[in-house]
């Protein structure tokens, strides 16, 4: 394997077993087969840099600063190996009319093949909620989707509506996908969602040019085929009933389960559990707060982040409960889904060095 | 040379939000008048009503992702100060104090730092003249200022290397359509260099030190909070459970927050420090030092406002806060102001020039905790050239103290520390006048902002230490309390609270007000540092403080490359998500739009 990719990185010191390492370990989160990795490696080293336009709408900017999070990829890896970032308001140097320019220009040369990446809903109330540079949000949507070969809704807002939409959705916040019908769109949902789950997306259309396998809900179903309570640590507290009363208590400090603490980590589907936060330092319910559920459409109206869910350790009934707090559309669909990745793990190979270098 | 015309700045970028600039200049190119515009409205206030106020934090965290923990935390402190009012004896355990202290410190250097080098260092740094640097003379250059180990030539020469594989390939990113070779930029190759290779170091280093929030929270951005204390329980004593494995058992590395957990906090305060002291400090004055111009515009309204912040005894004793409270009016720093918060003259919002209608006539301030909103966009119908300032023409409101506008943020604080006499500030605002050899009216300036914000840097970064250390003391003597579960469960509260909850944010003075009856918010209004500093003019036609900044001596060179404009408001570190926010008291319903 060569390429211009491959020879900048050894001048900056990184070798190719690094690179090749990073790849395997990226196709191996994604359950993906062996030949993945290789074919990631290989895409990612291609010449031109695909071109990434990203958009903001009613957003808080959390979703960019988790991605400035990531540690393998790093941003900053990111933008000089693998994409070229055309438009990207938090980060970018230029401004207003120059700002606009480089925006054009990347939607006029890389039209068709440009990828666009969206945080924040876009508001329908009135086109006056939301503008930029004099445009309205849902005008620049529609305008940037035309020439977009897919898009990548990143955090709940973009995917769900997100917090503008939770009731009374003052603005009449919708989602990407409420708006664009005629695009591939994934969602990537989080509040914000974690930078792996954004970065691992991005690399695998980079190599295969199409979207990962989604659920229901437009998710990656790699990273959110599983509840937070399937593979929460403090599980088998659960399944012993032994739970934290407090924030401070004996059970607390001994690391209990907190689901009468009002954790959703039975309803939502996240990779939080298994990935971890910051570089694997910790996540939230390691730092002794329930799961808020925030990958879950409309969490914010899910009835309280501090009500116990009122369900027993029966799957059947789970899923019932779950309906109850409004969390659980898709709970079955999502429930098939674990099969599926199920079925793809026991199938799946582990992935060496030596099949990559192959 | 040129004519008179209005300038358009919209997206403002490298900032937190949507805002837009529309400036005026005279035939010689400089700002005669300048209009800042919030472009994006959510509601989240809207949002809050009705909701349990233990709640609130979530989703009043969300108003901003950057300056992640700040609405989280001055939205818990409103419900503890409710209680607080409602029942004197309410307070939150000492070890939560220190903990949140430890968060917000380490909040305001993330960001600090965060903001000089990737949102506003491109202001004062021309990346392509890196490329023209001699990496030898780069390395010689930083070693000059700093000891900071990561200055040999080779270092430099990577970093070139770098950057110069980047731009032959000729994808310029977000590098491109920028301001390279204005006459505006004044470093030399090899100072740009040095701050570009410190763009991508810094970016690595920020990675790192979140780790703080993500053990104490769980996650960043946006680490966990709870009313009553902090979430994450200390797990260091040894587990006495029965069942298989370290956590079956419980007890010790049970939380984030064990040993390791610990060890990870004290190691992300030195790498705080260590970054701040020998790359943040020493480049912020090096390059200030080919900026003095600079010193000499920008300075805005000469009135500050803080609200105070990190007690050494609580949140209720503000005279035991690092950061003081006060007013300063007219850069007059014998006379500290004192703020009365629930005086109803005092704090007010107006909405004259903002997108909102107040039941009894818009000319009228309103103190927050009567405070009332509902939307009313009369703004051209976008697509728009112009905006129309002489009407309403932004979504930010005009918050005001006795009628005064104010400037909120570092400048403010280091102010008020030096006022108040605090020994550090005043040797930190010493140095860095000698150093840069300007009189003390230069730190009224954009230049002063900026220098302001690495010096508070500072000074938190160097606190930290001792809240560590307390925080080890206090569990050393077996002192393991986090949280406060008295009046947890809101059906003990009383029928009627309300409560401010203060604190500073890295923008400036944040407060969050709310009502609560019958355990439900009934009112909730965020004033924030942004709206402080961002909002538009008031019923007397006063500017706000980025108005009034960039009235202040700003000559364009060339009124289509608006870097002035950029330098001057990214002094202020725009945070706009945070500036814009609703609330509606009758809780009338909206429009809501379905699209099919």
């Amino acid at each position: 394997m060569q390429g211009p990719l491959i020879d900048t990185l050894a001048r900056q010191g990184v070798t190719r077993r690094t690179f090749l390492k990073y790849c395997a370990t990226l196709a191996s989160m994604m359950a993906l087969p062996p030949s993945a990795g290789r074919a990631m490696a290989e895409a990612m080293a291609a010449a031109r840099r695909p071109s990434v336009i990203w958009l903001p709408f009613q957003e808080c900017t959390g979703c960019t600063e988790s991605i400035t999070r990531s540690h393998s990829p790093t941003l900053e890896g990111m933008i000089f190996d693998m994409i070229s970032l055309d438009y990207q308001v938090t980060i970018m140097a230029a401004a207003g009319h120059q700002a606009e320019e480089a925006l054009r220009n990347a939607m006029l040369e890389n039209d068709g093949k440009y990828l666009l990446v969206v945080d924040g809903s876009i508001p329908m109330g009135d086109p006056g909620y939301g503008t930029h540079g004099g445009h309205s949000f849902v005008d620049h949507l529609q305008q940037a989707a035309k020439g977009a070969a897919a898009i990548i809704a990143v955090g709940t807002c973009a995917s769900y509506g997100g917090i503008p939409k939770a009731n009374p959705n003052p603005t009449g916040a919708v989602s990407v996908s409420d708006i664009i019908k005629d695009k591939p769109i994934v969602n990537i949902p989080g509040c914000p969602p974690i930078p792996v789950v954004m970065t691992g997306v991005l690399a695998h259309y980079l190599t295969f040019g199409s979207l990962p396998e989604l659920d229901a809900k437009g998710r990656p179903k790699a990273f959110f085929g599983e509840t937070i309570h399937d593979r929460c640590y403090r599980r088998p507290f659960y399944d012993q009933g032994k739970f934290a009363k407090t924030f401070d208590d004996e059970g607390a400090r001994r690391g209990w389960c907190l689901f009468e603490l009002g954790c959703k980590g039975p309803v939502t589907y996240n990779a939080c559990a298994t990935v971890k936060w910051n570089g694997g330092t910790s996540w939230p319910v390691e730092s002794g707060h329930g799961c808020l559920g925030c990958s879950e459409p409309d969490f914010w109206d899910a009835g309280g982040f501090y009500k116990a869910l009122s369900v027993p350790a029966d799957p059947l009934k789970l899923a019932a409960a779950a309906a109850v707090v409004g969390a659980g559309a898709g709970v079955a669909v999502s429930f098939a889904n674990r099969a599926k990745k199920g079925a793809a793990k026991k199938a799946h190979q582990p992935i060496t060095l030596a099949d990559l270098e192959k | 040379m040129t004519t008179a015309q209005r300038v358009v700045v919209d997206p403002i970028t490298r900032i937190e939000g949507h805002l837009r600039i529309e400036a005026e200049t005279d035939a010689d190119g400089k700002i005669t008048s300048a209009y800042s515009a919030g472009t994006m409205v959510r509601g989240i206030e809207i949002i809050l009503r009705g909701r349990d106020p233990r709640d609130a934090w979530a989703f009043a965290q969300r108003i901003c992702g950057v300056c992640t923990l700040v609405h989280g935390i001055a939205s818990v402190r409103s419900v503890e100060d409710a209680l607080h009012r409602a029942i004197p004896s309410y307070s939150i355990p000492a070890n939560a104090e220190l903990i949140r202290n430890l968060m917000i410190a380490a909040q305001f250097v993330h960001d600090h730092v965060m903001h000089f080098y990737h949102l506003h260092a491109l202001d004062w740094v021309d990346v392509v003249s890196a490329l023209k640097a001699d990496p030898k003379a780069t390395s010689a250059l930083a070693q000059s200022i700093s000891g900071y180990s990561k200055s040999s030539p080779g270092y430099f020469a990577d970093a070139q290397k770098k950057v110069k594989t980047f731009v032959e390939q000729g994808q310029l990113g977000i590098f491109a359509n920028a301001y390279w070779g204005h006459p505006a930029y004044k470093l030399p190759p090899e100072a740009n260099l040095m701050a570009v290779a410190h763009y991508l170091d810094a970016l690595a280093w920020q990675r790192d030190v979140v780790k703080l929030h993500a053990i104490f929270g769980g996650k960043n951005p946006h680490p966990n909070f709870v009313v009553g204390g902090v979430p994450s329980a200390i797990s260091v004593q040894s587990g006495t459970g029965s069942g298989k494995g370290p956590y079956h058992r419980g007890g010790q590395d049970a939380t984030a927050l064990n040993m390791v957990g610990l060890q990870t906090v004290a190691n992300v305060i030195k790498q705080m420090r260590e970054f701040v002291d020998q790359v943040y400090v020493p480049d912020t004055l090096a390059i200030a030092g080919f900026y003095k111009d600079w010193a000499g515009r920008g300075e805005g309204l000469g009135n500050f406002l803080s609200f105070g912040d990190l007690p050494a005894k609580g949140f209720w004793d503000p005279d035991s806060y690092l950061i003081p409270r006060g007013i300063i009016l007219n850069r007059d720093l014998s006379t500290i102001h004192p703020i009365d918060l629930d005086a109803d003259n005092e704090i007010q919002e107006y909405v004259s020039h903002s997108w909102y209608t107040y039941s009894e006539g818009d000319a009228q301030g309103l103190h927050p905790f009567r405070g009332e909103t509902e939307l009313n966009y009369t703004g051209p119908k976008p697509p728009y050239e112009h905006l129309d300032v002489a009407q309403k023409y932004s979504w930010l409101k005009s918050p005001r103290w006795k009628g005064h506008a104010m400037e909120v943020g570092p400048l403010a604080r280091v102010l008020m520390m030096v006022a108040k006499g605090d020994k550090q500030a005043k040797e930190l605002v010493d140095l860095t006048l000698k150093t840069l050899d300007v009189p003390v009216d230069a730190l009224y300036s954009t230049l002063g902002r900026t220098a302001a914000r690495t010096l508070e840097t500072k000074i938190l970064a160097d606190a930290m230490q001792g809240w560590f250390d307390q925080l080890l003391a206090n569990i050393k003597a077996g002192d393991v309390r986090t949280f406060n579960d008295q009046y947890w469960d809101p059906s003990t509260w009383p029928k009627h609270m309300q409560g401010v909850g203060l604190m500073e944010a890295p923008r400036g003075g944040l407060s969050h007000w709310i009502v609560i009856d019958d355990a439900r918010i009934s009112n909730y209004q965020a004033v924030v540092p942004s709206t402080w500093n961002a909002g538009p003019r008031d019923a007397n036609g006063q500017p706000g403080a980025y108005e009034a900044a960039l009235q202040d001596n700003h000559v364009m060179h060339d009124p289509k490359q608006p870097i002035e404009i950029l330098r001057t408001i990214h002094s202020f570190d725009p945070c706009i998500a945070c500036a814009v926010h609703v609330t509606d008291p009758d809780g009338e319903e909206l429009v809501q739009v379905k699209i099919k």
